[in-house]
C-alpha cells in the first residue's frame, strides 16, 4: 500500500529522470512559448513571416527605401525601360567593383511618337547604398536625405524597374505603395477586429435575442454581393475629400464587411468556451465574471483570433487593390498597389512596358506569405492539442 | 454498527467500519434535495423557440449526512451529472429544494440564492471534475490554478499563496515544486490530483466528485480512490460520488442512489442495495457488471436489458422503466410509483417492491472467488 | 465446413511497430508474441499508452504515419490453407485489402467516427459484401438484412435506410458489427467496442460477440482496458505494459496464478466486490513512464515491489515458460536464477499475495 508521501517520494524519482532529459523546459512553457516552438517547426510559415516582416519594415520606412519621392516625375524618362545592372566598370587601372547601369539615349518615332532606349555604352551611373538624395521627412518628423540604394550621384536617372509613362520611378512608387496597401490591410482589420470582438462576443456571452440579432444580422451582411456593395458605397465618397479621409473611407468600408467573419469566429470561441469545464471550474472558485472572460477566456482566444486577422488581412489588401484597380477606391495622388496597377489596364500598355506590372507582383507576394503565415499560427495556434 | 445482514461474513470475519457508524445512520443531513427539477428546453427554428423540454432531473429528493460517501449512479443520461450540477449551482435548478446546513447557521436553500449570496456557500461545497484534461486551464500555471479560489476570497496572496498551494500538492501526494509547471507536464492522474488539490483549498466540507476517476486507469483509479478516502477520514468531508462504475461505487460509498432518466428509482445502504435490490433496474444494472473473476462467469444468467433508456424529454407514461422492466404489469403503465420506504433507510420507486424477488449482486456471481 | 478448433490462426512473433516521430523513436509495440486458435477468443490488456491498439492495428496493416512495423513476422492462415505474413505485406497493396474485411474485419471504439455519417447503415452493409463476394445488389441487399438481424437491430428491413447518427450507441455498435461479419471474417479484431458504453449495453454486445463466435467458429481477438470485461469472455489473456507482452496464459491461470509483479498489481487494483469496502486498495507507485523515457531493463522495474537491484534494471528479461501456455517476462522466473537462488528471491506465492485485499 502506498501512501501519500512515499506516492510523493516515486513522483520525485521520476521527475529528475524526466528533467534530465529535455523535458525540463517543456514543463514550465507557457502557452505563448509553446505556440513559438510549435510554429518554429513550420518551415513554409517562418519564411512567409520573415517576407512579412520585411513588407511592413519597407512600409514603415518608405521614404529610406524608395529612391525617390513619389511625385518625382521626369518627362525625358516616360518608360524608360529597367537597365541591366552591371557589377564590374573597367577603369583605366582595369576592371573594379562598381555597380552601375549604362547610360541611354532616346529616339522618338516622328509618325507614332513612340519612344525607343537606346543603351549608350559610354555614360554609366554609378549605384550606391546609402546614397543621399532628395531631402524627405521621415514620419513628418525628422529631416533626412538618405535613401537605401539609388544614383551615387544625386539627379543621376537611375530607374532599377523602369519608369511609368510619367517617368517615375517604378520602384519607388511600389515601396510607396505597401505603406498604404498594407496598412489598408492593418487598420482595417483592427477595425472589424473591435467590431467582431464587441459584437460577437456579446452574441456568445450573453446568448438568446442579442445573439439571434446579431447572428441574423451577420447573415445578412454576408449574403450582400459585396464589390457592388463597395462600389456603391465608395462612389458616394465625395471627390473633394482629401486623400487621407478616403483613406479612411475606404479601410472602413471594407471593416464593414469584415468584421462579420472574425465576429463568428469569437462568438463560437465563446460558446464553446463557456461550458468548457475549467470556466465553470473559474465560476465555482468565486472568480467574477469580467475576470473569467479576461483571465481564463481571452488567453484561450488569442491566438486563434491572431491567426484569423493574419488570414483575413491578405483579403482587406485583395480588395483594396481590387476596388482602386477599377478606380472606385484610393485615387492618385495617393499611392497604393491597385492605384499602380491601374496603370497597367490596357493591353498597349502592358506590352510597351510590361514593367508597370511590378506592384501586382508586390500583391502576391503579400498576399501569399500572410496566407502560409496565417497557416502556420493556425495550426499552432493550440499547442495543447496532441 | 453492522451491517444488516451479515451474509457475507466469511474468513476474515466481519469488519467494523467505525467512520460508517459515526455518521452514515446517525449523521444529521449536511444537504437536502426537495423535490430537485431541472429542465432544459429544447429549442427549434429561425427564432429559437422552445418546443419542448429535456427533464434531466425530474423530482429527486434525498439528502446527504455529513461525512458519508452517498453515490448517484446511473447510466449516461440519467441526470446525475446535472443533480450535482444543480448542487453546485452550475445550472439554476427549475424547481425544488437544496437545503444547506451550514455549521452553526439556520439551513439555506441554495437554490434561492443569487451569485453574491452563494459566495460563501461555493467555498463549502466544492466540485472536482471527470475530465482531468479540460478541467484544468492549460494555460496556468499549478498555482493559479489551485490558488485561483485563495486570491479571489481574499484568503492568501504572494508568497503566503505560494506556500498554501505547495502544501495543498504535498497533501494530494505531488511535490510542491511542481507550483510553476503548466497541466500539460502531468499525467492524467496528476492532474486529477490537482484537480482535487483545488477542490481542498477552501477546506470544504461537501465534495460534489463527478465521474472524478472514470477516465482513469486502473492502477491510477486506485490510487485516487485511495486518496478520496484519506481526505476524507482526515478533514471529516462528505461526498457525493457520481459515477457509473458499480464496482467503484460499492467500494467508496455509505449509500446508493440508483437514478433512471432523471429520478431516483431506489436508494439504499450500500450492503443493502447491492445485496437486497428492490428495483428491477438496480437489479439489472448490478447484474450487468462484468466480475473481475472467470470463474465467475454470469453469461447466461445475466438479465438483459432490451430497448433503449427513455428519451428524457418524451418519457412513456406510468413508471418510466417499464418499457423495458420484465416485471412490468398494467398498472406499471398507468400508474406512476412514487418513492417508499421499505425497510430501515431503504427507498424505492417500484410498485411491486415488496413482491419481487430480486437477485442481489452476490446471487448473481454465486461462488465467491478465489 | 469443419475447422480443425485447435488449428493456429494467427500467430504473432516478436512484433515491434515504431513511430519515427520529430522528437524521437516511440517504440508503442516493442516485441509482443501472441497466437491465437480458430473459435477462441484472445484478450490484449494493458493501461492507455501500453500499446495494445497500435498491436492491433498493426495486424492489419493500419498503422498511422510516422508509425511502422520494423521487425517481427505476422503470420495468418488463410481460409484456403495458405499461411502468409501479414508483417511482409505492403500496407496500400491489394494482398492486404483481400485480407481487410474478407478475412479479417475490425469494429473500434467510437462507431460513431468509424461509420460514414452520409451513407445508410444498409448501403456500407452493402458494400462491404459486394466489395468482397460475388453476389448481385438484391442479394447483398437481403443479406444485409439479416445481419442487421442477426446482430439484433429491430426492424432490420426499416433500420436498412437509416443513418448512424439516428441510432444510438448501443445500435451503432451493433450496425458496426454486422458490417464486420458482413464477409464472415475468420477473425474478428474488437478494439476497445464497449468502452464508451453503458454497463448494461455493454453486457449486451458482450454477449453478442460471444454468442456470434459460437456460431460461426471465428476468432476474436479482444483489445480492452477492463479487467472485467477480460474475466467475461477470454480464453487467453496476454497482459501489456509499454509495448511489451509482459505476461500471457489462459484466463484462470491469469486471474487465479498470476505470475508477473504487475499483473497482480492490476488485479488488486481493482474494488473488489469480495473485499471489504472502504479499504484501502492496492496502488501501482507511479505512472507509466513518458514514451520518449523508456527504462532500460525490464521497462517495469521503476515501478515494482519486487525489483532486484542491478539486475532487473540492467537485464532485459526473456519469456519464461510457468507452466503450459502460461509465460511470462519477468527475471524472478528465469529458470537458472531460480534454481541458484532459491530462497534469496523466492517468488512470492501468487494466490496469497492476490487474495491479500481481502
Amino acid at each position: 500500500m502506498t501512501s501519500a508521501p512515499t506516492q510523493a517520494r516515486d513522483d520525485a524519482r521520476s521527475a529528475s529522470a524526466e528533467e534530465a532529459g529535455s523535458e525540463g523546459r517543456i514543463v514550465v512553457a507557457n502557452q505563448w512559448q509553446l505556440i513559438w516552438w510549435k510554429f518554429r517547426k513550420h518551415r513554409l510559415a517562418m519564411l512567409a513571416g520573415l517576407v512579412t516582416l520585411f513588407l511592413y519594415t519597407v512600409a514603415l520606412f518608405a521614404e529610406f527605401f524608395a529612391p525617390y519621392s513619389s511625385g518625382a516625375y521626369s518627362a525625358a524618362h516616360t518608360h524608360l525601360p529597367p537597365p541591366q545592372i552591371h557589377l564590374i566598370q573597367e577603369t583605366d587601372g582595369g576592371p573594379r567593383f562598381s555597380p552601375h547601369v549604362k547610360g541611354f539615349t532616346v529616339q522618338i518615332d516622328p509618325d507614332s511618337f513612340k519612344r525607343t532606349y537606346m543603351v549608350d555604352e559610354t555614360v554609366a551611373y554609378p549605384i550606391g547604398l546609402f546614397v543621399r538624395g532628395e531631402e524627405y521627412k521621415l514620419w513628418g518628423l525628422f529631416t533626412l536625405d538618405v535613401h537605401l540604394i539609388g544614383a551615387a550621384q544625386a539627379g543621376d536617372p537611375v530607374y532599377l524597374l523602369g519608369a511609368d509613362r510619367l517617368g517615375r520611378d517604378v520602384l519607388s512608387r511600389t515601396i510607396y505603395g505597401t505603406r498604404v496597401s498594407m496598412s489598408v490591410g492593418l487598420v482595417g482589420v483592427g477595425l472589424s477586429l473591435l467590431l467582431g470582438v464587441i459584437l460577437g462576443g456579446i452574441s456568445g456571452y450573453y446568448g438568446g435575442v442579442i445573439d439571434t440579432l446579431i447572428q441574423r444580422t451577420i447573415e445578412i451582411l454576408r449574403s450582400l454581393p459585396t464589390i457592388p456593395l463597395w462600389m456603391g458605397l465608395s462612389a458616394a465618397i465625395p471627390l473633394t475629400w482629401p486623400p487621407l479621409r478616403v483613406y479612411f473611407a475606404i479601410t472602413v468600408l471594407l471593416s464593414l464587411i469584415g468584421w462579420t467573419a472574425l465576429a463568428r469566429e469569437v462568438r463560437g470561441r465563446f460558446l464553446s468556451l463557456k461550458t468548457e469545464d475549467f470556466v465553470i471550474a473559474a465560476r465555482l472558485d468565486g472568480v467574477r465574471e469580467l475576470q473569467i472572460i479576461l483571465r481564463h477566456m481571452a488567453p484561450s482566444m488569442t491566438s486563434h483570433i491572431i491567426a484569423s486577422v493574419t488570414l483575413a488581412i491578405p483579403g482587406m489588401i485583395l480588395a483594396e487593390t481590387a476596388l482602386s484597380f477599377l478606380g472606385i477606391g484610393l485615387r492618385p495622388p495617393v499611392v497604393s498597389w491597385g492605384v499602380l496597377l491601374q496603370e497597367a489596364q490596357n493591353v498597349r500598355s502592358i506590352a510597351t512596358a510590361p514593367w508597370l506590372l511590378f506592384p501586382g507582383i508586390a500583391v502576391v507576394t503579400a498576399v501569399l506569405a500572410m496566407n502560409f503565415l496565417g497557416d502556420g499560427l493556425r495550426d499552432a495556434a493550440d499547442p495543447y492539442q496532441a | 454498527m453492522s451491517r444488516p445482514k451479515n451474509t457475507r461474513q466469511k474468513g476474515t470475519g466481519l469488519k467494523i467500519r467505525p467512520e460508517k457508524a459515526q455518521t452514515a445512520e446517525s449523521g444529521r443531513p449536511l444537504l437536502e434535495l426537495r423535490n430537485l427539477r431541472m429542465q432544459f428546453p429544447v429549442r427549434r427554428g429561425m427564432f429559437r423557440r422552445t418546443v419542448g423540454f429535456v427533464r434531466a432531473v425530474n423530482d429527486v429528493s434525498f439528502s446527504i449526512r455529513l461525512g458519508e460517501t452517498l453515490s448517484l449512479v446511473g447510466e449516461s443520461g440519467c441526470g446525475k451529472t446535472t443533480t450535482g450540477r444543480c448542487i453546485v449551482r452550475v445550472y439554476n435548478p427549475t424547481a425544488g429544494k437544496i437545503q444547506y446546513q451550514a455549521e452553526d447557521q439556520e439551513s439555506v436553500d441554495l437554490a434561492q440564492l443569487d451569485n453574491r449570496a452563494l459566495r460563501p456557500y461555493r467555498r463549502q461545497i466544492r466540485m472536482i471534475f471527470q475530465d482531468p484534461f479540460s478541467s484544468l486551464n492549460p494555460r496556468l500555471p499549478i498555482l493559479q490554478i489551485v490558488g485561483e479560489s485563495l486570491k479571489v476570497n481574499g484568503i492568501a496572496r504572494g508568497a503566503e499563496l505560494e506556500e498554501r498551494v505547495a502544501s495543498l500538492l504535498k497533501r494530494v501526494g505531488l511535490r510542491p515544486e511542481y507550483i510553476r509547471r503548466y497541466p500539460h507536464a502531468f499525467s492524467g492522474g496528476e492532474r486529477q490530483r490537482i484537480g482535487i488539490a483545488r477542490a481542498l483549498a477552501l477546506n470544504p466540507r461537501l465534495i460534489v466528485a463527478d465521474e472524478a476517476v472514470s477516465a482513469l486507469d486502473v492502477s491510477v483509479q486506485a490510487q485516487i480512490l485511495n486518496l478520496l478516502q484519506d481526505l476524507q477520514e482526515e478533514f471529516n468531508l462528505t461526498y457525493l460520488f457520481i459515477a457509473h462504475d458499480l464496482s467503484v461505487v460499492e467500494h467508496i460509498s455509505h449509500r446508493v442512489a440508483v437514478m433512471y432518466v432523471g429520478k431516483i428509482v431506489e436508494l439504499a445502504n450500500t450492503d443493502e442495495l447491492f445485496e437486497n435490490p428492490l428495483h428491477p433496474y438496480t437489479e439489472a444494472l448490478l447484474s450487468a457488471v462484468p466480475k473481475p473473476d472467470p470463474r465467475l462467469r454470469n453469461r447466461g444468467v445475466r438479465i438483459r436489458l432490451e430497448g433503449e433508456v427513455a428519451d428524457p424529454s418524451s418519457p412513456p407514461s406510468g413508471c418510466y422503466f417499464h418499457p423495458r422492466c420484465r416485471y412490468a404489469q398494467d398498472r406499471c403503465r398507468d400508474e406512476e410509483p412514487t418513492a417508499r420506504e421499505i425497510g430501515k433507510d431503504h427507498w424505492v420507486a417500484c410498485h411491486f417492491a415488496e413482491e419481487l424477488e430480486l437477485r442481489g449482486f452476490e446471487a448473481i456471481g454465486s461462488t465467491p472467488g478465489l | 465446413m469443419a475447422p480443425n478448433v485447435e488449428e493456429t490462426l494467427l500467430e504473432v512473433k516478436d512484433v515491434k511497430t515504431h513511430f519515427f516521430t520529430d522528437e524521437g523513436v516511440v517504440k508503442a509495440v516493442d516485441g509482443v508474441n501472441l497466437s491465437l486458435r480458430r473459435g477462441q477468443t484472445l484478450c490484449v490488456v494493458g493501461e492507455s499508452g501500453c500499446g495494445k491498439s497500435v498491436m492491433a492495428r498493426s495486424i492489419l496493416r493500419i498503422v498511422p504515419a510516422p508509425g511502422r512495423i520494423v521487425s517481427g513476422e505476422i503470420s495468418f492462415r488463410q481460409r484456403n490453407g495458405e499461411t502468409i505474413d501479414l508483417a511482409q505485406m505492403n500496407p496500400r497493396g491489394r494482398d492486404i485489402r483481400s485480407i481487410r474485411g474478407r478475412e479479417i474485419s475490425m469494429i473500434f471504439q467510437e462507431p460513431m467516427s468509424s461509420l460514414s455519417p452520409v451513407h445508410t447503415i444498409g448501403s456500407q452493409i452493402m458494400e462491404a459484401i459486394l466489395l468482397h463476394l460475388p453476389v448481385s445488389r438484391s442479394e447483398a441487399r437481403k443479406r444485409a438484412v439479416s445481419l442487421l438481424d442477426l446482430v439484433g437491430i429491430p426492424r432490420a428491413s426499416e433500420q436498412l435506410d437509416a443513418y448512424s447518427f439516428e441510432l444510438s450507441g448501443g445500435m451503432r455498435q451493433r450496425a458496426m458489427i454486422a458490417i464486420a461479419l458482413a464477409c464472415e471474417p475468420q477473425l474478428l479484431i474488437a478494439d476497445e467496442p464497449t468502452t464508451a458504453l453503458d454497463v448494461t449495453t455493454q453486457a449486451n454486445i458482450l454477449d453478442l460477440i460471444s454468442d456470434l463466435q459460437a456460431d460461426s467458429g471465428m476468432a476474436v481477438l479482444f483489445i480492452t482496458h477492463d479487467l472485467g470485461v477480460v474475466a467475461e469472455i477470454a480464453d487467453e489473456v496476454v497482459v501489456m505494459y509499454l509495448g511489451r507482452d509482459v505476461e500471457s496464459g489462459d484466463v484462470d491461470a491469469i486471474f487465479h496464478e498470476p505470475k508477473h509483479p504487475y499483473t497482480r498489481a492490476l488485479l488488486q487494483s481493482i474494488p473488489r466486490y469480495d473485499s471489504r469496502d472502504r479499504e484501502r486498495l492496492y496502488s501501482l507507485k507511479g505512472s507509466v513512464p513518458h514514451p520518449f523515457n523508456r527504462p532500460g531493463g525490464c521497462p517495469f522495474h521503476p515501478r515494482c515491489d519486487e525489483f532486484i537491484a542491478d539486475q532487473c534494471n540492467t537485464i532485459d528479461p526473456g519469456r519464461y515458460t510457468v507452466g503450459g501456455d502460461h509465460s511470462v517476462r519477468c527475471l524472478l522466473y528465469e529458470p537458472s536464477a531460480a534454481a541458484q537462488n532459491v530462497g534469496a528471491s523466492e517468488p512470492p506465492a501468487p494466490a496469497q499475495n492476490v487474495g491479500a485485499t481481502r
